[in-house]
């Protein structure tokens, strides 16, 4: 079967691992782009959040390729994103396409539906001890992936050279993409690091360091958050998430969640209103106490858990002493604008730093929308 | 002089308003209603909310301002579910509400943010009974006969629902009314929105009489005995998450297999997530066998009577023409 799946940062080499691994044709989705857009937004509801607008055109892109089913994730909500690929289904259909969806719900919610999913997708001499370990295997990826992104957004304000960073990431990257074993797995992350840490950096900066919070699909995904943690660390600004999608799953596929975040939200959020609304105000908070200068918020137009947030962090913001900005994306977004914005941001940061190096007087504070 | 106790008059209100008002009386407190939705109430709401909330969450804001000055106490619940049906809760922006609406040194009145999620057991709607009794120092015996009133204050709304009622007009018999006379029209629309829109006759621009004076009976979702909607719940693979859209989709579920049902209208206001979703599925359901003919109806601050009454009336027109032919 020629399986598809949508771009979802640069995750797209663990599932392609995982699907070869289990004798299907990975028919990868082009890095979402303007003509994914048109797609999705074509087809989607006017006021659907932008993730959706951009999985649907991935998924119209990967069947012109000649994908006949596609992988997706559910949820139990509140975020709209446990029905994407429900309402996805039923508009593809409607469309007349013959491409099925294997929407895998949280395991627990319903497991002999996870298990029949699984058996149908498996090939039929695995067993199931093999599929676990082939999964595994999959997740480990994922896990190196992440792992050599977080260290180039790390070296990436102290390179010497600006785009020297951005080049060592491209290698270690497609070392990364030509691993299948897990042998070639270890050794391409052996080797990116290396890679990574031979770039050539300034030990003598201070960078500012900003934390970047927000919706996961947006935080994650580069092409539609317009490379924002790259244009922050070629700005000399350390920018910093604690979402990563290894670990995301790890915390949320089976258990309730980042407990430590939840916590720090509660005195201003004390409900958990999906996604990542309440993560959002806990990240800030924490990002402050960490002595952050700054946090950059990010969602989708319309999110419904992000606009929650969005009405609460001012409160955060000022109590916490920390500047946030918020930044809302859709499909009319501009990488110029974005770019003003940061720009802005960090001047005002700089500005603020230095103030503070003179008095130590009661900051003042920015909400920016 | 009796305690009182603002209760904004949208999200929630239509739905559960007179289970609140029997519990509140039968304490011996006045519960105070906002005034019906004005420009001025819009007004305020949109200076007060965050630029990207919802019309009705923007509303919700304007309320709340509006009963600032008149009441000791405001209450705002957290609606996390009213009913046991899957993941089945409210909007993001209904769980964050109270937290949403809270100022930091507010000397206004103060706000009653008790949490509301009887999925967690039989017993919870008594348990929000005692925390909000608790807030006014209601002993036990109290709290317990406020409790049975208000179930049957709700019992009796929910049998005028059935009856075909809109909540607005069974509002108005609880308070004493005469029954208006059963509706007669040669047409049956299936008004499909939620309550807060399409009750609110300032934002919707009193859409349901404009289809009355057009010769049009209207059904809505509440008029859908609770025990169908159940029925219907089952015929969908997954529910969604919101208990209102859930609503709308399993009565219009029902609706758009009823041959007397001529057409299906759906009132949403700007801005609305679950609607984005709703809409389509809607969208979707209606072009399917039954084929209804579907109207949408997309409501902003901005939205004019002309422009409304014009589609409205081409549709209806449609609607006729299409019924001679059959």
């Amino acid at each position: 079967m020629k399986l598809s799946f949508p771009h979802f940062g640069y995750a797209q080499l663990a599932f392609r691992t995982l699907i070869e691994d289990l004798e299907h044709e990975a028919v990868m989705p082009p890095r979402p782009g303007k003509r994914t857009l048109d797609l999705g937004v074509r087809h989607s509801p006017e006021f659907i959040c932008l993730p959706f607008k951009v999985v649907l055109g991935s998924y119209l892109e990967t069947i012109e390729a000649g994908a006949e089913a596609g992988l997706a994730v559910g949820g139990i909500g509140p975020c709209r994103f446990g029905l994407y690929g429900l309402l996805q289904q039923a508009i593809l259909q409607d469309l007349g396409y013959d491409f099925q969806l294997y929407i895998f719900e949280p395991p627990l919610t319903d497991i002999p539906d996870f298990i029949r999913k699984l058996h149908r997708l498996k090939p039929r001499w695995m067993s199931w001890r093999l599929l676990w370990r082939t999964i595994q295997k999959a997740f480990a990826q994922l896990e190196a992936i992440d792992q050599l992104e977080r260290l180039a957004h790390q070296v990436r304000p102290f390179e010497v050279e600006k785009g020297s960073t951005r080049r060592a990431w491209q290698l270690a990257l497609a070392g990364m993409a030509a691993a299948r074993s897990r042998e070639e797995i270890e050794t391409a992350g052996h080797e990116g690091r290396q890679l990574l840490t031979a770039v050539e950096q300034d030990p003598e900066r201070n960078p500012l360091r900003v934390g970047i919070v927000g919706e996961i699909y947006v935080v994650l995904e580069s092409a539609v958050n317009f490379d924002l943690q790259t244009t922050l660390g070629e700005m000399g600004v350390s920018a910093q998430r604690s979402l990563w999608l290894s670990s995301w799953l790890r915390h949320n596929g089976l258990k309730a969640g980042e407990q430590d975040i939840r916590a720090a939200a509660r005195p201003y959020l004390n409900e958990f209103v999906g996604g990542h609304g309440v993560n959002s105000i806990g990240e800030t908070r924490l990002y402050a106490q960490a002595g952050y200068d700054g946090v950059i918020h990010l969602g989708p137009f319309s999110c419904l858990p992000e606009i929650v947030a969005k009405e609460i962090l001012p409160r955060v913001s000022q109590d916490e002493g920390i500047p946030v900005m918020s930044i809302f994306v859709d499909e009319q977004t501009g990488r110029a604008g974005i770019q003003t914005r940061l720009e802005a941001f960090v001047d005002l940061l700089e500005h603020r730093r230095r103030n503070r190096k003179g008095s130590e007087q009661r900051n003042d504070c920015l909400f920016g929308h | 002089m009796k305690v009182r106790i603002g209760i904004p008059r949208t999200l929630a209100f239509y739905a559960f308003y007179p289970w609140w008002k029997g519990f509140l009386e039968s304490l011996g407190l006045q519960p105070v209603v906002s005034a019906p939705t004005s420009r001025a109430i819009l007004d305020a709401g949109v200076a007060a909310a965050v630029a990207d909330a919802c019309i009705p969450v923007k509303l919700y804001h304007g309320h709340v301002l509006n009963l600032q000055e008149r009441v000791e106490y405001i209450l705002v619940p957290r609606f996390v579910s009213v009913r046991r049906l899957e993941t089945e809760s409210f909007c993001p922006k209904f769980l964050g509400l109270p937290d949403m609406i809270r100022e930091p040194d507010s000397r206004g009145p103060r706000l009653i943010d008790v949490r509301v999620d009887l999925a967690a057991g039989r017993r919870e709607l008594l348990r929000v009974g005692r925390e909000v009794g608790a807030v006014f120092g209601a002993g036990w015996p109290a709290v317990l006969h406020a409790y049975y009133r208000a179930g049957r204050e709700m019992n009796r709304y929910r049998q005028l629902l059935q009856q075909r009622l809109t909540p607005p007009e069974a509002l108005a018999v609880l308070e004493g009314a005469e029954p208006a006379p059963a509706e007669q029209g040669e047409l049956c629309l299936a008004v499909m929105g939620y309550p807060y829109v399409l009750y609110d006759r300032f934002l919707n621009l009193d859409l349901l009489r404009r289809l009355r004076g057009q010769g049009v009976r209207v059904v809505t979702a509440e008029m859908v005995s609770p025990r169908q909607l159940r029925a219907e719940a089952r015929r969908f693979p997954k529910n969604l998450f919101w208990h209102f859209s859930n609503q709308v989709l399993h009565a219009a579920a029902y609706y758009t297999r009823q041959q007397w049902v001529d057409g299906v209208i759906h009132v949403s206001s700007f801005g609305c997530g679950p609607d984005a979703m709703l809409g389509k599925m809607l969208e979707l359901m209606t072009k399917r066998a039954e084929a209804k003919p579907f109207l949408t109806v997309l409501l902003d601050e901005h939205t004019g009577a002309g422009g409304l009454q014009t589609r409205l009336e081409a549709y209806v027109d449609m609607l006729k023409r299409r019924r001679g032919r059959l």
